[in-house]
């Protein structure tokens, strides 16, 4: 379980609220480029795209359970059932992204903007209660597969799962950096985010672009399901909802449509969510209690303040 | 070369397009006038899959193009130059004209393509690696109709190239089209600069509110008193 506020005081606990807020922030960051990947090219806020998170935990630990995996694991074991998570977390979320996009969404592309918002409503609702109905309405553990090693740097711990889910995000950034930036399918979906009609124009499939979006925004989200489990270790069918808001929150502040803004923005919103809890621990009922109130206010000041986000638009679009 | 043949088209309930009919053979330069709103941009969109037909048949090169889609209608060797330029402001020069070859796969042949378009508007060479949103509006004109060029189409679609440049750009560009046109090009343009479209096409045509109400030769075209009266100032 995750221990939310250190006991130490002064620096150490500065920074180890910064640990925790790092490992947090990755996540959101993982969640939040899927609100923007999927925003950025047909400007529609995949409402559902908390819950096609949450599904990757719940299936996770239906597998988890299949598997009757315990305790910790070590060694190959461990590695093993890490690739194997991944790849089923990803696959999972992605499949049900694409789903949502073919099924639902691709319909209304004609239609006014707030259907399909509202198509995205029932769906979210939809995937929430066959959630519910597959494992439950309570908090079902996760098993604490990973080591609860930690490093100690001057009395900061850094647990070795948050340098991996560190690292597993980074990783996934820059693979998904590299991959719009330089290649002919990366290039296509930025060309379809700035203007559909010019790249149909140009040959590009457009329905193809949107796919990869839901694709890549889906095993993202997956991704950050595994991390979740890990370190948070409870699955429940609602998780999504809060989870989903947040990352949106994320993706908004950080510059909606835009992907270094949706990474930016959920690193911070991670570091302020951790350094909220403890800080505002002081205010009745303690800092748990006003952190969704703090993270949703800087979703309302972003959005009246600054609706393109901290990172924006970098040129304009005509000169 | 390009035939539309009774082609109707419109938006939701209004229909723009009424039974247009006109034809662009192989080698041509063919204008295509009108006033505002009179369905010029829509007949382009229509040929480019943009817009659904209601009615007729659009063929090219004795196929039919219409239900296809746009990346479909792009493979058989067409090309549009949008109405305002459309550029992709947040990207290079370069990857702007590598888009314009998306069809393409063949390195070599994109490098030649684009080599080619440099030649074109060594301009453009100079800013090879500067986002297209930060030119100026002939650049950026310059790098429609180049991304449009890269890919070697056989027929060229060009929507109002020169609306909104200063006399010496729109220059360029009626230039830059007698230079396509020498390459053994197709083109269609919409102008509404009537004058110069007319100087240098070989027929046009007069769209109005959706019709087509002329149809001859750019020379009798340029005489004739409605088209004089309507376009070309008296
Ligand atoms: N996307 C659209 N939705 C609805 N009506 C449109 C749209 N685009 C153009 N129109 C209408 O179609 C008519 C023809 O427009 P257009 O083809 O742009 O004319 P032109 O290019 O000759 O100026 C106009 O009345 C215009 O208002
Ligand atoms: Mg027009």
């Amino acid at each position: 379980m995750l221990e939310f506020a250190a006991t130490n005081g002064g620096p150490v606990l500065f920074f180890q609220q910064l640990e925790l807020g790092i490992t947090l922030g990755a996540m959101y960051a993982l969640v939040a480029l899927g609100y923007t990947l999927v925003y950025g090219i047909i400007e529609l806020i995949n409402f559902a795209h908390g819950d096609v998170f949450m599904w990757s935990t719940v299936v996770l630990l239906l597998v988890s359970n299949a598997l009757g995996l315990k305790g910790t694991l070590g060694g190959f074991a461990l590695i093993g059932v890490l690739i194997l998570f991944l790849a089923i977390g990803m696959a999972v979320s992605a499949f049900l992204n694409v789903s949502i996009e073919r099924l639902a969404y691709r319909r209304l592309r004609k239609a006014p903007r707030l259907a399909p918002l509202i198509a995205a409503v029932g769906v979210s609702f939809i995937l929430e209660n066959i959630a519910q109905l597959t494992i439950g309405s309570g908090f079902i553990a996760f098993p604490p597969i990973f080591p609860t090693t930690a490093l100690n740097i001057f009395g900061v711990k850094i647990s070795i799962l948050h340098i991996f889910i560190f690292g597993l995000a980074v990783g996934l950034m820059y693979a998904l950096d590299r991959f719009i930036q330089t290649t002919k399918l990366g290039r296509a979906m930025r060309a379809t985010a700035q203007d559909p009609e010019a790249a149909a124009l140009m040959g590009v499939n457009v329905n193809r672009t949107i796919f990869m979006a839901f694709l890549i925004g889906g095993a993202l989200a997956g991704a950050a399901g595994l991390c979740y489990n890990l370190v948070i270790a409870q699955v429940n069918f609602f998780t999504g909802f809060k989870f989903g808001l947040i990352a949106f929150t994320a993706a908004v502040f950080g510059g909606i449509g835009n992907v270094y803004g949706a990474v930016a923005g959920g690193f911070a919103i991670g570091i302020i969510y951790a350094l909220s809890i403890q800080y505002f621990n002081f205010l009745p009922g303690g800092g748990v209690a006003w952190v969704d109130a703090i993270v949703f206010g800087i979703l309302v000041l972003t959005l009246v303040f600054r609706p393109s986000g901290i990172l924006g638009q970098q040129v304009p679009d005509k000169v | 070369m390009l035939e539309l043949q009774a082609v109707t088209a419109g938006y939701g309930p209004a229909e723009v397009l009424h039974q247009v009919t006109l034809q662009v053979n192989q080698g041509e330069v063919v204008s295509l006038l009108g006033a505002n709103a009179a369905g010029k941009t829509t007949t382009m969109k229509t040929i480019f899959g943009l817009v659904p037909t209601r009615g007729g048949q659009i063929l090219f090169e004795g196929q039919r193009i219409d239900k296809l889609q746009p990346d479909q209608i792009i493979a058989r060797g067409l090309a549009l130059v949008p109405e305002g330029r459309r550029v992709f402001s947040r990207m290079s020069v370069r990857e702007n004209l590598e888009m314009g070859a998306y069809m393409q796969n063949d390195r070599t042949v994109i490098t030649q393509g684009i080599d080619l378009v440099y030649d074109l508007f060594p301009r453009l060479r100079e800013r090879d690696k500067q986002l297209a949103g930060t030119m100026s509006g002939g650049e950026q004109q310059m790098l429609a109709i180049g991304r449009a060029l890269v890919a070697r189409p056989r027929l060229i679609c060009m929507d109002e190239p020169s609306l909104g440049l200063s006399p010496l750009l729109v220059q360029l560009v009626f230039d830059t089209i007698q230079k396509i046109r020498k390459e053994g090009v197709t083109v269609l343009l919409v102008e509404q600069n009537a004058f110069m479209a007319l100087n240098i096409a070989d027929r046009g045509y007069v769209l109005q509110t959706g019709r087509i109400i002329l149809n001859d030769t750019a020379q009798k075209l340029l005489v004739n008193d409605t088209v004089r009266a309507a376009y070309l100032g008296g």
